[in-house]
């Protein structure tokens, strides 16, 4: 389970404070999918960014599992980004010289997972995604579709319990999104917690649970289903849990 | 860790050309190490090679006593060397090989119309086996012929060839200043010999040159005994005859060991200093690396975020980018002495008597050295990269 408790991330710029996150206190349980919707600046990246442990709150507490985590060591930090978490991002972040079975193999290296069962598991999570065909292209052999499903191959290869998808879509057409975001669905079916940034409506709409963000504070929760705007949304501000 | 190397592999692979310019300072960094060096040994074995000649077991008594030791100078004679003392040495010394007292001058050297300058030795039959003289034609100075003084010469290669071109001058007479010697040998060519072309030589009777040189002292005596041990108690012996005929200590005695290795260590930290001024080169490799590694880093900002994305530590990120560093170090280090050997092995065909082989030290030293170069030179970067906040990273800012 994630558990933020207050949690700020401020940074300085030209003397001035400026808060990414301001107090933000969230649960999200096991296996939810979660989207978090906002205007631009808001602090959607930001909340990802600190629950996937690439940042540190400035203050407040973070659980992860259970375990306080906002101030472990950087090789305790590391070890638990890899084993708990995966992330998706709208780029896809391949490694251009790789192909799709080191690109996918990656997590597994910093593991110290043997290489025979690496190329056993990076092989099968590219089957999972419908990409076994392709473990031999390169990111620039493959559409954007196909690169976020290796990218989704890698996040998932070391079985996080917790995925983190910054506008998995944004980068793709309709149907190649559609395809992402069922692979994504499924994994969260599995019992995969799933947290979705996003700026599309019929992404968030598919969540169990929608987070409205604005100035680094949730400012409203609502169930997918509910959400018909993002203006009404952010009308709305209903702060309480 | 063959992974890291895998994984650095491919990402040099990306920059080829910048990699392979950083690869180029190091491999003749260290080219110019082994072939520096490879030249150092080359001329220590050269000079070696030219004490050889004379032999390990050969005492030299030279008129003069130098304080300081070493070599005496010309000039510094105090009390003539005789050939008497020579013989008296001989004497002393029944168990010596050879023994030969030397006279060394220039002159011109004729034979009807034709004249070339020479180095007039005057010495004994003894010299013959010292030097490893060989006979082309005739026969050496006469034996025992210490003091009468024969008119006699054995004439160089070159010598006879230029004085006789196409006839023996075996039996025919050669002016030297005013004497007329009688040529009785030909030595075959011999070429340098402790600086000294024996081919352009005049060899005549010891007594014969101090007469033609006008000299009343010896410039050498030539003891040469049956083996290397001897020669503690025989310097011992011929101290104590000549400081008896003498009354005084006006002699130095010099054994090849102590030139050649008071020469092998000049040319020794004239190697060091060379190979010294090469690793400069090495460290001006390492900045290349150092600036083909703050580029790469530079460029791969995104990569980076990456990799502490998908939970590698600062250390792992240190690592990778160490391995991209000792790759190239390590890459061109092993081009480099192969380099350097493939170039010492072309001096070696060039000039056959220097035998400019590599040590295994300085190959492994240029080799040691480079890879260090390489570690030091990519700690920075990997240590910049390593501290990447990923988040920036990964948005590249």
């Amino acid at each position: 389970m994630i558990r933020l408790v207050d949690v700020w991330r401020s940074y300085s710029l030209g003397g001035q404070e400026l808060h990414a996150l301001a107090g933000v206190t969230e649960d999200v349980l096991d296996g939810e999918h979660v989207a978090v919707m906002g205007p631009s600046g808001s602090g959607k990246s930001t909340l990802l960014n600190v629950i996937g442990l690439l940042d540190r709150p400035t203050r407040g507490r973070y659980e992860l599992d259970g375990r306080e985590v906002s101030d472990l060591d950087d090789a305790e930090l590391s070890r638990v980004r890899r084993d708990r978490v995966g992330h998706v991002f709208q780029a896809y972040h391949l490694v251009a010289r790789l192909d799709a079975q080191r690109n996918v193999e990656l997590p597994m290296l910093f593991a110290g997972v043997p290489r025979a069962e690496r190329h056993e598991r990076a092989r099968a999570a590219l089957a999972e995604v419908g990409l076994a065909k392709r473990s031999g292209h390169r990111p620039s052999e493959l559409s954007g579709g196909e690169r976020q499903r290796v990218a989704i191959a890698r996040a998932t290869v070391l079985r996080p319990t917790v995925i983190l998808a910054d506008e998995p879509t944004g980068n793709l057409d309709r149907a190649a999104g559609q395809q992402v975001l069922e692979l994504l669905e499924r994994l969260n079916h599995g019992g995969t917690t799933l947290m979705v940034v996003t700026h599309d409506l019929d992404v968030a709409r598919r969540a169990r649970r929608v987070l409205i963000l604005e100035d680094g504070r949730v400012v409203n929760r609502l169930a997918g289903h509910e959400l018909k705007s993002l203006a009404e949304a952010l009308a709305a501000k209903r702060v309480e849990p | 860790m063959t992974d890291a190397f895998g994984f650095a592999a491919a990402a040099l692979s990306t920059q080829r050309r910048r990699t392979l310019l950083s690869l180029l300072g190091v491999t003749i960094g260290v080219a110019a190490v082994v072939l520096l060096t490879a030249l150092g040994e080359g001329a220590r074995g050269f000079v070696a090679a030219q004490f050889e000649g004379i032999g390990a077991n050969v005492l030299a008594v030279a008129p003069g006593r130098v304080k300081t030791g070493g070599v005496p100078a010309f000039g510094h004679t105090t009390t003539d060397l005789s050939i008497a003392d020579a013989v008296a040495l001989r004497r002393a010394l029944p168990h010596a090989r050879a023994a030969a007292p030397l006279v060394v001058g220039v002159d011109e050297v004729a034979h009807g119309a034709r004249a070339r300058s020479a180095m007039l030795l005057g010495t004994t039959a003894d010299m013959r086996t010292i030097r490893g003289l060989e006979l082309a034609s005739g026969a050496f100075l006469p034996e025992g012929d210490w003091d009468r003084g024969a008119n006699v010469a054995v004439l160089g290669a070159r010598t006879a060839a230029e004085l006789f071109p196409g006839t023996s001058p075996l039996g025919a007479q050669v002016r030297v200043g005013d004497w007329r010697l009688r040529v009785v040998g030909v030595l075959r060519p011999r070429g340098l010999h402790m600086g000294a072309d024996l081919d352009e030589a005049v060899f005549v009777p010891v007594a014969t040159a101090m007469r033609m040189l006008d000299r009343r002292s010896l410039f050498r005596v030539l003891l040469m005994l049956r083996s290397p041990d001897e020669l503690e108690a025989a310097r011992a012996t011929a101290d104590r005859l000549l400081v008896e005929r003498h009354g005084r200590e006006d002699f130095t005695l010099i054994t090849p060991d102590a030139i050649v290795a008071a020469l092998q260590g000049i040319l020794t930290v004239l190697t060091l200093a060379l190979a010294g001024i090469a690793a400069i080169s090495l460290c001006v490799a390492g900045v290349g690396i150092m600036n083909v590694m703050l580029v790469s880093v530079s460029e791969r900002r995104a990569e980076i975020g990456l990799l502490k994305a998908v939970g590698a530590g600062r250390g792992q990120v240190v690592r990778l980018f160490l391995v991209e560093a000792a790759l190239i170090a390590g890459a061109g280090g092993v081009l480099g002495a192969a380099l350097g050997w493939a170039l010492a092995g072309a001096v070696r065909g060039l000039f056959p008597q220097f035998p400019a082989e590599p040590p295994a030290w300085a190959v492994g030293a240029a080799l040691s050295v480079s890879l260090l170069v390489g570690l030091a030179a990519g700690a920075w970067p990997a240590r910049a990269a390593a501290r990447l906040d990923p988040v920036a990273a990964l948005a590249r800012r």
